[in-house]
């Protein structure tokens, strides 16, 4: 590797030898001696009034060391926006499964046979299912409290209505009179399950004086010792959160309550007390991607001009509000689609029903929205009479165009997007004619996402030797930041990335991050890392002027940790020279730190009417686009993804492999999206399919062989090194590029997700009758 | 209580005694009784393939395979393909390609390609495809990892 320029290299993951190896350590491989092991009482019920607990046997079971219930427990309500959950369920429960009461034992057996023990008297209660359910007149209310619940902000809250906001730009009703087409249509999308390979766990111990170690799979220290210590009711400084390595998150892995459960189990024995989830148990009671449905009208000219859009977007939250609100908003924000859009008006609620609670999950909201605003644009493109990737051209947000919320774009290359998957699908060399019985088609859908958002920081020392030492609060949960923050720092001090240690995450030590959510790292901690590592540049170099007693304007930092005098070749100083001078003669340790939150342009009000959005900024956009080859079975109904590409500006990719890995595996998760996952309630609000059998992640044959990455690069003025995040942004474009494939291979338009061979063939009956 | 069981199995080449349950599985006694983690249990029902291990060079799902029932086959686990010093093609392969995200379901491929290529060592990526039909992966898309065997297998001829 050149040490010049770390930059840009597919320099292997850091850990990535632990990780082929086996040794990479996630939180089921740790034990501690004394270790307990807690279960969790999970409600029979959608709906219910928890009576009584009894106890008694669960207690009475030799090597049962603490039974905890949420009668047990103070009412603490936790929640991101609206505080409405807690621990566990107190008085009512929400949702098939919920935790109602906890466990510790000396064996899992033990524990699990306890939990069985355990006797809760229930009085059911009429549930809702559905989003109609939940806000038909007289409905069952799930939190007879909510006004009294504390939030950060009105979210307009009445009844089952959990959250509501309004966002409007332009004047739409005058702008339809001025359209010549007018399409309006509802689209309808499923609960998705993150299903990261390594369920949700917590290994959580205590010291004599009571203060918790949390050690969690999770995406964010900071947030997981918030989390615990407000549950439990202590100051955050006797809490203390670490994270192992993690097995994939996607949004789900943010603080939870079994982190709190565990720590309280801890407090309550005395002992270290381990709880990792079950698949099931993980599918039953983590979160879920919000299930949708957006009623979508889009007017134009007959030139193919968007005059107006209108959305009105209804999302099921479930029991607790968690992210609802933001990822409510993000859906606001990213349905009109990445265009220009003059007139808009989104109203959008989200609703709790007797399920597991939505939440975040990655894109946010924006997967719902896109599959919306992408399928109308290719009906659109059919009314017209144009070629729908034209269409898309004709409106696409450009550089310096004053976008949502009047925020100016600096760096926008979806046109060049666009122009690049479709030059590569034409360059493509032609497929094998279809067998009999079977019709191709092409689609094509434009994207963006945001990243930025909130507080972020970073620390860089210099040791002894010259090394370097990086601390960050961004957690790396597969996508590979450990990597980039390191090649980040080491462009900066201009030293190979063996020279930096990058430390794992510790809520006593690293530096405060919000979470790794929403495309971030890169561009957040990012900036950070670079900024640290300048000011540790400067020291070096302000230290070395006194030493060479020359001007620092004379000196050049060069390769492998030396400053030189320019011009002279021979006169130069290592680090380790000014690492010795600054610890033990002049000085003192040379450290670099460097904290923001989000500081790009706020939204302007004059333009924007955003009603009960909890952010006045979001961050720079990453846009892109998606074309797929597809094949229709006409008699099974079968979708198959022949060929893919995905284009996106990301800035500048830090790690061309790693960006390319987060191309395609955001492309998976939205095919999974597309066409084959799905968590099914029955009639009685029970998680019917809480296993990875029959609940159907992409596997190997299910993806196309090739989804072809197109990574470019219009660096982003205020990114590291001009980049921004591409976790997210492959995403959403994926289910509708889908669909209107499957448009033009067949003539049925799929509205509903995820477009199974059933959807499919009832379509195709429908059309022909 | 329950019963236990005592007996051995050959993990790594290594004799190792057990004692467990009787119902305990393959995966539980290596991560537990033999301090092996490298085995992942990602979903306990023999579907994501993260616990993978072979049996006289054969991939099984650890989860599905009842330890008692073992007997004299040998077992071999991720930590007995792994070099100290020098890593097995597959995992070079793995590595170069970039195709390591979160590593939880990365043992289980490794396993399984070992065994993939020991059978057939210049594997199309068809074969490739099908031969890794049952493990998953959430965060690939599976791309990098199929080049990453095709490279392996080049390397390993």
């Amino acid at each position: 590797m050149s040490t010049a320029d770390p930059l840009g290299a597919s320099i292997p993951r850091l850990e990535a030898r632990d990780k082929v190896a086996g040794t990479a350590r996630y939180v089921d491989d740790f034990v501690r001696p004394n270790m307990l092991h807690a279960a969790l009482v999970q409600s029979p019920f959608a709906h219910a009034r928890i009576r009584s607990f009894n106890v008694e046997k669960a207690r009475a079971l030799p090597g049962v060391r603490a039974v905890v219930t949420g009668a047990d427990v103070p009412v603490r309500r936790v929640g991101a926006m609206l505080k409405d959950e807690t621990m566990l369920a107190t008085g009512k429960v929400r949702y098939v499964g919920e935790p109602v009461a906890a466990v510790a034992a000396r064996d899992p057996e033990t524990a699990a046979l306890a939990a069985r023990l355990v006797e809760v008297d229930y009085e059911p209660l009429p549930a809702v299912l559905t989003i109609d359910a939940a806000l038909a007149p007289g409905a069952p209310i799930l939190h007879e409290e909510l006004a009294s619940y504390v939030r950060t902000m009105e979210g307009g809250s009445q009844g089952n209505l959990m959250w509501s906001s309004r966002l409007v730009e332009g004047d739409v009703d005058q702008a339809w009179a001025k359209c010549d087409v007018i399409l309006e249509a509802t689209f309808q999308t499923q609960a998705q399950q993150h299903a990261y390979l390594e369920t949700n766990g917590v290994l959580a111990e205590v010291e004599a004086n009571g203060r918790i170690t949390v050690i969690a799979a999770c995406q964010s220290v900071h947030h997981v010792q918030t989390r615990v210590a407000d549950e439990l009711g202590v100051p955050m400084s006797q809490v203390r959160a670490q994270v192992p390595r993690v097995g994939g998150g996607f949004g789900g892995k943010h603080a939870t309550n079994i982190h709190s459960i565990a720590a309280w189990l801890a407090r309550a024995t005395g002992k270290p007390v381990k709880l990792v989830l079950s698949r099931a148990m993980d599918m039953e009671i983590q979160k879920s991607r919000h299930p949708s449905r957006i009623r979508i009208k889009t007017g134009a000219t007959r030139d193919g001009l968007i005059l107006a859009r209108e959305a009105d977007i209804t999302l099921d939250g479930g029991a607790y509000a968690d992210e609802s609100p933001n990822v409510l908003a993000f859906c606001s924000l990213m349905v009109r689609g990445p265009y220009r859009v003059p007139n808009l008006r989104v109203v959008s609620r989200a609703v709790y029903t007797n399920k597991l609670r939505a939440g975040s999950f990655r894109a946010f909201g924006n997967p719902q929205g896109t599959f919306a605003g992408e399928s109308q644009m290719d009906e659109l493109a059919a009314k017209l009479g144009i070629d729908p990737l034209e269409l898309r051209l004709k409106n696409a947000a450009q550089p310096g165009d004053h976008w949502v919320g009047g925020h100016t774009l600096h760096t926008c290359a979806l046109r060049e997007c666009l122009g690049e998957v479709r030059k590569a699908q034409k360059a493509a060399p032609p497929l094998p004619p279809p067998a009999p019985g079977r019709k191709r088609g092409v689609g094509f859908s434009s994207t963006t996402s945001i990243s930025g958002l909130m507080g972020t920081s970073a620390s860089v020392h210099l040791r002894t030797d010259g090394t370097v030492a990086l601390n960050t609060g961004c957690v790396d949960i597969g996508q590979g930041s450990d990597t980039a923050m390191t090649q980040i720092c080491a462009a900066v001090l201009k030293i190979p990335v063996e020279r930096i240690a990058y430390a794992s995450q510790d809520s006593d030590l690293s530096p405060y991050n919000w979470k790794t959510a929403a495309s971030r790292s890169t561009y957040m901690t990012g900036r950070a890392v670079q900024a640290a590592a300048t000011v540790v540049r400067e020291k070096i170099m302000e230290h070395t002027a006194e030493m060479l007693e020359c001007s620092a304007a004379d000196l050049e930092l060069r390769e492998g940790g030396k400053v030189g005098l320019v011009g002279v070749p021979g006169k130069e100083l290592g680090f380790k020279d000014v690492a010795m001078r600054s610890l033990f003669h002049v000085g003192g340790p040379i450290l670099g730190y460097h904290g923001l939150v989000y500081d790009g342009e706020k939204f302007d009000p004059k333009r924007t009417l955003m009603e009960r959005f909890a952010f006045s900024n979001l961050g720079v956009y990453t846009f892109g686009a998606t074309c797929v080859e597809v094949e229709v079975d006409e008699l099974t109904g079968r979708v198959q993804v022949l060929r893919a590409w995905s284009a996106h500006d990301v800035g500048k990719a830090i790690n061309r492999a790693a960006c390319e890995g987060q191309i395609q595996g955001a492309f998976t998760h939205g095919l999974g999206l597309a066409l084959y996952e799905q968590m099914i309630w029955d009639d009685d609000g029970r998680l019917a399919n809480p296993s990875l059998a029959d609940y159907r992640v992409p596997g190997i044959l299910d993806v196309p062989p090739q989804i072809t990455p197109i990574i470019l690069e219009f660096p982003e003025p205020s990114g590291p090194f001009g980049a921004k995040g591409v976790g997210e942004v492959p995403l959403p474009g994926v289910s509708p590029a889908i669909a209107n494939a499957i448009a033009q291979a067949v003539g049925v338009r799929l509205r509903q997700l995820p477009m199974t061979p059933e959807r499919v063939l009832d379509a195709l009956e429908a059309k022909a009758t | 209580m329950r019963e236990t069981l005592e007996y051995e199995i050959t993990v790594n080449g290594e004799p190792t005694p057990v004692r467990a349950r009787a119902e305990a599985t393959l995966l539980e006694v290596l991560r537990t009784e033999c301090g092996l983690t490298g085995s992942k249990r990602g979903c306990d029902q023999g579907v994501c393939g993260a616990c993978t291990v072979q049996l006289d060079g054969r991939p099984v799902r650890g989860c599905l395979t009842l330890a008692a029932n073992v007997g004299t086959r040998k077992v071999t686990t991720i930590e007995g393909l792994a070099g100290a010093s020098a890593l097995h093609p597959v995992q070079q392969a793995l590595l170069d390609a970039g195709a390591i995200q979160c590593g939880f379901c990365t043992p289980g491929f490794v396993v399984t390609l070992d065994a993939l290529l020991r059978e057939n060592p210049r594997p199309s990526a068809d074969a490739v495809r099908h031969g890794l039909s049952g493990n998953l992966c959430r965060c690939s898309g599976y791309v990098k990892i199929v080049e990453a065997a095709l490279r392996a297998a080049g390397a390993q001829s």
